[in-house]
């Protein structure tokens, strides 16, 4: 039988479920451990390293070096542990949401400043939007977090 | 007897809390968002609560995935402001309630709500924004706060109805406690906004009033709303929107005879970084 996941025509999105959960879980609890102050100058002094000691994928690890977020996700992280990646690097959730649309760091302020992303032809896969897949990337930014 | 007064709903975005920390809420961007807030500050002053109880999100602070309870209620006597990874915000120890809290947790668990007892734990953002909007810079918060943190992070989170019937389960809770205290219930949250993928910075004005206009109006209908109208339509992040009704389902009117609220403040504002930011205060009658 299977589970109820209305959510999976949602474009450019990926719901945190408990299956996702599951892929990510090594990924999101090395995330945790950037809450400390000394955890994130051991990995900022030796990313791999530090990475290593975690029982991740090594496309988890390729993705949190790369600062790519969009990768991270799809290998099971969630926003909300990924954003102590960008906070041990100063990084604002404006400019870390940012870096997954593929715009600058400029292109995606004045999207939010004229009033953000519509919702038209943003809500189910295939519509003509700017979050659908056949969009990206949608800006001159580089895709991930720099 | 205690009893519920107001209930106040605000956003939490993070970045309005660095603004205020950093020295920035002067700046362009920031003015109309702070200027906004000054008529809920002014009725904050004027109708000052003995207790907030603050519904609010852990965003992987306190709770990482060791561990996930759906519905958690703070009975500490303090919470330290957390460390979410850019070091603790400069803002006072937040001071619980044990005793309220506790005659809470008893009450709303007898009641069926299974609720999570935390006596330890850090607050982060989604607790200490809303005050520091509510309150400004204050040396102390002014009153005790307890903490109550649902799980809108982990899929799948609590329905709006399910939240909205905990808040009438709060609001009896709260009645049967002997001291004569005013209760403040604060909903915090949303509005629309996805952090994620390429549709990151999704806003939708017109949800947001919707969403407002029947919260005020029609919140038995709005606890209907199923959770992928919510991802659908105000973004995957959205969703922290079903917290806030269990600020309105603690209000007298959702009771047999209990009259309509009175809205004492209204205010939305678009953007706070990728937020739409909505504030609402509705007294009791």
């Amino acid at each position: 039988m299977a589970l109820d996941k209305p959510y999976l025509d949602v474009p450019g999105t990926t719901i945190f479920d408990m299956e996702q959960s599951r892929l990510g879980y090594h990924l999101n609890q090395f995330c945790m451990s950037l809450m400390n102050a000394e955890n994130r100058e051991r990995f900022k002094a030796n990313e791999r390293a530090y990475l290593d000691q975690w029982p991740m994928t090594e496309e988890q690890k390729l993705g949190v070096m790369a600062r790519d977020l969009n990768r991270c996700i799809r290998a099971g992280g969630n926003i909300y542990f990924l954003a102590k990646i960008g906070a041990t690097f100063g990084k604002s959730f404006q400019q870390m949401a940012g870096s997954m649309t593929g715009m600058t760091e400029e292109e995606y302020r004045d999207m939010m400043i004229k009033g953000g992303r519509s919702v038209e032809g943003n809500r189910v896969v295939g519509e003509g939007g700017d979050a659908q897949a056949k969009r990206q990337p949608q800006g001159t930014g580089a895709g991930r977090l720099i | 007897m205690a009893h519920i007064t107001a209930s106040v709903y605000t956003s939490h975005v993070p970045a309005i809390g660095a603004a205020l920390d950093l020295g920035k809420s002067g700046e362009p961007y920031w003015q109309p968002l702070f200027k906004g807030y000054e008529p809920a500050k002014k009725w904050l002053k004027e109708n000052p609560p003995d207790v907030i109880f603050l519904v609010y999100n852990d965003h992987a602070t306190a709770f990482s995935l060791e561990v996930i309870p759906t519905f958690a209620i703070g009975t500490a006597a303090q919470f330290k402001p957390a460390d979410e990874g850019w070091g603790p915000r400069p803002v006072p120890m937040v001071e619980g309630h044990p005793e309220l809290a506790s005659h809470i947790a008893q009450s709303v668990i007898q009641q069926d709500f299974d609720l999570t007892i935390v006596n330890k734990m850090d607050v982060d953002h989604g607790l200490t924004v809303p005050l520091s909007l509510m309150y400004g810079q204050p040396a102390a918060w002014p009153c005790p706060v307890i903490p109550f943190a649902v799980n809108v992070v982990q899929y799948p989170v609590p329905s709006g109805n399910r939240c909205f019937q905990l808040g009438r389960a709060i609001r009896r809770a709260v009645q049967s406690f002997d001291q004569d205290i005013k209760v403040q219930i604060w909903g915090t949250g949303g509005m629309s906004h996805q952090l994620q993928g390429p549709r990151a910075g999704l806003i939708n004005r017109e949800f947001d009033t919707a969403f407002l206009d029947q919260l005020i109006a029609a919140p038995a209908a709005l606890a209907q709303k199923p959770h992928i109208d919510y991802v659908r339509e105000a973004g995957s992040e959205g969703i922290e929107l079903v917290m806030w009704l269990i600020a309105r389902g603690a209000m007298n009117d959702i009771e047999p005879g209990g009259k309509a609220p009175r809205v004492a403040h209204r205010f939305y504002h678009v953007p706070a970084s990728n937020t739409a930011v909505g504030n609402l205060i509705l007294e009791n009658a």
